[in-house]
């Protein structure tokens, strides 16, 4: 087993800017603060989405990593061809982030990382350690009070059915944060990547616009 | 009438759930000991299984058991079984394997011998009826059977070929008139077409198209103490839960559904599906709860489609526009196995929409070896409004009336009759739904850059109906009256996302004068003990189970009087309620609040605490009224009462578009959309389910499909970016939608229903704008690509035959 520490704190060349590294002081608080490390062996899982029981498949072997979730260092066990959607639903327990299509389709998966959105079906565990992931359970704030683009959705009655919702507001959040002030247009190109078969499309715009104050 | 709840706006309870993630769907469960279950699915579009060898997978590490075809419970043929012995389509399941996870229940599944031996099959209902034509089933290539006690009426499984003289005409593109399954008739067709000015005779051809909910239907259940407790996805609670039991071989009383939320059904999840059931048979005979997700890829092989058609529409109309004669002949791609009665619809649609004078309306329910079919969102009214509106248009342009006037000779009203039996309308408002989305559209301006050019862009400009039956009724209303004074409103609507659990709960808040932060909706699980309520279908919640609540308060008000006579003295009807305190109307001071009232009824027992109940409740409602007895004042009451016709829902739309004629493709530049869906209860919710409906409309009139390859039966629309439901580019960049707010008198409140005309109204006005773009050409097909534009304006013939089905 390789000293996740050292992972996490040793900057990915290509994929990571270096900017949400930790000190490792940061770092041993941060466990800390969040307490057990996440037990792989709760819902060892497979399939679909290429992660599975330990070493059944050729190269399968879990690696404990850390992630930066929701601003929380947390480790886990995680395959090689493991899913960020995969390890968030049944490693982390964030089922918000949901799987509509598991390959690319439909944005249910959507979370941002070091602020811009990623399908996370389609992104590897592996490929995101030290980066900052953020999903849907992150947003709000430690009392509850609602991120502004939620409320937006929630003033808007943006969801129908509400699968789609949390990537929707994990794109508008991400739009948000490269375009502050959006024309409509600019946030329908910006959410074109989420699908909703029900249709809220009209709605979801209407609180992507609320939320930028406009 | 003035309501204090009703016709208002108000957040849902579900919507911050849903906004952050905290709302729990069926995949979002987990049970200690979970395992995983995949199904095999077949590879061949018609097949008998003749052996399956497990040993190999069996013997896998972490394998723990097999659910085959005899291990399931029966279903009479030709309904979809759970699993098959002679799979109908590519993709039907076969077999379930669980496993400690699914990697290696899907290794395992690749260990397992299924030996297949291959069967005629078709994917063209036109190929099985023609002569000597392959049939889908062994046992027949039409029917639409439904085993008693189902009150739909069935044609009988049967072999049906039409003759080769039927089909002369069909290789230049007409459908052949041979002999059909089912039909009626009414008024002297013939004597109509020989009276009109102008006949138009059309071939048309609709799509099947996927539900494409946007949650898989994965399901996770396990048994405690002899119950089943399934978290599935469902659209409807207490309606689907005799299905799901019969399926999994229990009493109704069984089964705990736990469905608080649905990612989406659009008539997919509307009652219980056969693959609901296979995590319960798995969890039942490994002793362990198994979860089975379902695929995207799955999903379009086990979570149904909408029928197409492949239809015949004469119409005759006099020179005023009136139209006197119709003539409708229906072709229905029916899937493996019952499906849903889509072409009988088509019948009721064009009588009640035109109001022909005579009509004759004729039907052919054909199996395909395609997945199975059920309702989708308008089943069968929705394509026959995108088939018959751009003809319509056509009739209006060749008799020099415009598009707008042309519907309002025709349309309905109030007194209109439609159908073969010739049934009553309850309410029409549909004239004013047109006329008051004309005036916001501004139809008469509009209209006149009808065909302007722009470049290669041309300006389209339409107007459109659609229509939706919307009144069962019968089910029951539970409402229950705590010491603590909250009023908790039971239902057992689904949360399809229509927000209208709320909207029809807030009827009883209304009756009962409550403010709605004092009311607790009871839903979404079964241990919550709801009512026997209609499933969230069929534009059906907003009529069926304002009745339900409205009963059920009343008696809780009728309840809370009598208690008040018997504590204060002098008669029930000597009192009166004001929403916190039941209080004599001569001296508002003699009062008994609702809180004391509750206590009262306690103690009182009998019919005040559900201790007793109404012999006419159904035998759901019965269980879950004996297990609140005794906690409260109990409102419950069968829906007994009267309807004054056949509740209808109608939908008015209004678009402007831009057709770029160098690609094809169009641009939504304003869509306006009334309804006619009675008093509105809920104004924001009632515009999502315009808007969304909309979405789904402009999906099929240009985008979506279900592509089988004819000579092998494989599916090629197994995603999502293949079968194309619509995006946010898809949508105009801003919309209007709006009711006519007009109560129904057949609901007590005057509610009738919304969700399903929205698409109709909106995919045929999408098609009626590019053929005004297109100078009045209709292409009587279904979805519109741009590709076929491209073809017409170039004056090439289009690359399918008019006829042809499941083309890309």
């Amino acid at each position: 087993m390789p000293d996740s520490s050292s992972l996490l704190l040793t900057p990915d060349p290509g994929v990571h800017d270096g900017t949400s590294r930790y000190t490792r002081r940061e770092f041993i608080k941060r466990v800390i603060a969040t307490g057990a490390v996440a037990s792989a062996a709760t819902y060892v899982y497979g399939g679909l989405s290429g992660c599975s029981r330990k070493a059944k498949l050729a190269g399968g072997v879990e690696r404990l990593v850390s992630l930066n979730v929701n601003g929380q260092v947390r480790r886990v066990d995680v395959l090689p061809q493991e899913t960020l959607a995969m390890t968030l639903r049944y490693k982390l327990g964030l089922t918000g982030t949901k799987l509509g299509c598991d390959r690319a389709e439909c944005g249910a998966c959507t979370v941002l990382i070091d602020d811009v959105s990623h399908y996370s079906c389609s992104t590897l565990t592996h490929s995101v350690r030290a980066r900052k992931i953020m999903t849907i359970e992150g947003l709000a704030g430690l009392n509850g009070e609602l991120h502004p683009v939620q409320q937006a959705f929630v003033d808007e009655l943006g969801p129908q059915c509400g699968f789609c919702t949390p990537g929707q507001v994990m794109a508008a959040v991400a739009l948000l944060k490269q375009n502050p002030k959006p024309t409509r247009e600019e946030a329908r190109m910006a959410m074109s990547g989420n699908l909703c078969r029900c249709g809220a499309y009209d709605n979801y715009l209407n609180a992507v616009m609320r939320a930028a104050g406009g | 009438m003035t309501y204090k709840l009703i016709g208002k706006d108000f957040t849902p309870h579900d919507v911050v759930a849903k906004v952050t993630g905290q709302a729990k769907y069926a995949e979002d469960f987990r049970a200690d000991g979970m395992v995983f279950c995949r199904l095999l699915l077949s590879p061949m579009p018609h097949a008998r299984v003749r052996s399956i060898d497990a040993s190999e997978a069996l013997k896998m590490e972490g394998v723990f058991g097999i659910l085959t075809p005899d291990d399931v419970t029966p279903q009479p043929d030709p309904l979809p079984p759970l699993l098959a012995k002679e799979p109908l389509y590519v993709g039907a399941p076969i077999l379930a394997v669980a496993a400690a996870d699914e990697t290696t229940a899907q290794d395992a599944i690749e260990k397992i011998k299924v030996d297949l031996e291959p069967l005629p099959f078709t994917v063209d209902p036109l190929q099985s009826l023609f002569p000597g034509g392959p049939n889908a089933r062994s046992d027949g290539n039409v029917g639409m059977v439904f085993p008693p006690p189902s009150p739909v009426p069935s044609v009988p499984l049967q072999t049906l070929k039409w003759s080769a003289a039927d089909f002369a005409k069909a290789s230049e593109g007409q459908l052949p008139l041979g002999k059909a399954a089912e039909e009626w008739t009414y008024g002297d067709v013939e004597a109509g077409f020989a009276k009109a000015k102008l006949v138009i005779d059309e071939t048309f051809v609709t799509s099947s198209i996927s539900h494409h909910s946007m949650e898989p239907r994965s399901c996770l259940t396990y048994w405690q103490n002899g119950k089943c407790f399934v978290h599935g996805s469902s659209q409807s609670h207490t309606f689907i839960i005799p299905q799901l039991a019969q399926y999994i071989g229990i009493k109704p009383e069984d089964v705990v559904l736990i469905a608080e939320y649905c990612g989406g059904g659009f008539g997919s999840k509307g009652n219980a599906y056969p693959v609901m059931a296979i995590p319960a048979l798995m969890s039942k005979k490994l002793g362990k709860p198994v979860m089975m997700r379902i695929s995207r890829a799955e999903e379009y092989f086990v979570g149904f489609g909408r029928s197409g058609f492949q239809g015949r529409i004469k119409l005759g109309f006099r020179a005023d526009g009136r139209l006197l004669a119709a003539d409708v002949f229906i072709v229905q791609d029916g899937g493996a196995h019952t499906g849903f009665w889509d072409y009988r619809s088509a019948g009721d649609a064009v009588s009640l929409v035109y109001q022909p004078l005579a009509m004759r309306w004729r039907g052919v329910p054909v199996y395909t070896n395609t997945p199975t079919r059920t309702a989708q969102r308008g089943p069968g009214y929705n394509q026959t409004i995108c088939a018959v509106e751009p003809l319509i248009d056509r009739a209006a342009r060749e008799l020099g009336i415009d598009r707008l006037q042309m519907r309002l000779i025709n349309d309905p009203q109030n007194g209109s009759k439609f159908g073969e039996k010739q049934r009553q309308v309850s309410s029409c408002f549909l004239k004013d739904a047109l006329t008051q989305g004309a005036a916001r559209f501004k139809w008469e301006e509009k209209k006149k850059l009808s065909g302007q050019r722009n470049g290669s862009k041309v300006t389209g400009v339409a107007v459109a109906q659609s229509y939706h039956p919307a009144g069962f009724f019968g089910f029951d209303g539970l409402v229950r009256i705590t010491p603590d004074g909250k009023l908790h409103i039971h239902t057992g609507v689904g949360n399809l996302g229509t927000f209208s659990h709320s909207g029809t709960a807030r009827i009883a808040a209304e009756v009962l004068k409550c403010d709605w932060d004092n009311c607790i909706l009871e839903r979404g699980d079964s241990r919550k003990h709801l009512p026997w309520n209609l499933g969230q279908f069929g534009s059906n919640t907003s009529f069926t189970m304002s009745r339900t609540n409205y009963v059920a308060a009343m008696d809780a008000v009728g309840k809370l009087k009598e208690i008040a006579a018997k504590d204060l003295g002098g008669k029930a009807e000597d009192y009166d309620i004001d929403g916190t305190k039941v209080f004599a109307k001569s001296n508002p001071s003699k009062s008994l609040t609702y809180a004391a009232a509750a206590q009262r009824a306690i103690d009182l027992g009998g019919k005040y605490s559900g201790k007793e109940m109404p012999e006419d409740i159904n035998p759901i409602t019965k269980a879950s009224v004996t297990a609140l007895a005794g906690t409260g004042l109990i409102g419950v009451a069968k829906d007994n009462l009267p309807v004054a016709g056949a509740p209808s829902a109608f939908v008015a739309a209004f678009i402007q578009i831009e057709l770029d004629l160098e690609t094809g493709q169009h641009r939504i530049l304003d869509y306006v959309a009334v309804a006619d869906c009675g008093t509105v209860i809920h104004p924001r919710g009632l515009e999502t389910q315009i808007k969304g409906g909309a979405a789904q409309g402009f999906g099929m009139a240009c985008l979506e499909h279900l592509v089988y390859d004819p000579q092998n039966g494989l599916p090629a629309t197994v995603g999502l970016h293949q079968a194309k439901p619509a995006t946010y580019l898809d949508m105009p960049l801003e919309m209007h939608a709006e009711g006519v707010d007009k109560p129904d008198p057949s609901s007590p409140l005057g509610t009738k229903g919304v969700g399903e005309p929205p698409l109709g109204a909106a995919g045929a006005a999408l098609l009626c704008a590019i053929s005004d773009a297109l100078g009045g050409h209709v292409f009587n097909r279904t979805p519109v690509s741009p590709d076929m534009i491209v073809n017409f304006t170039a004056g090439r013939a289009q690359s399918h035959k008019p006829l042809q089905v499941n083309t890309f």
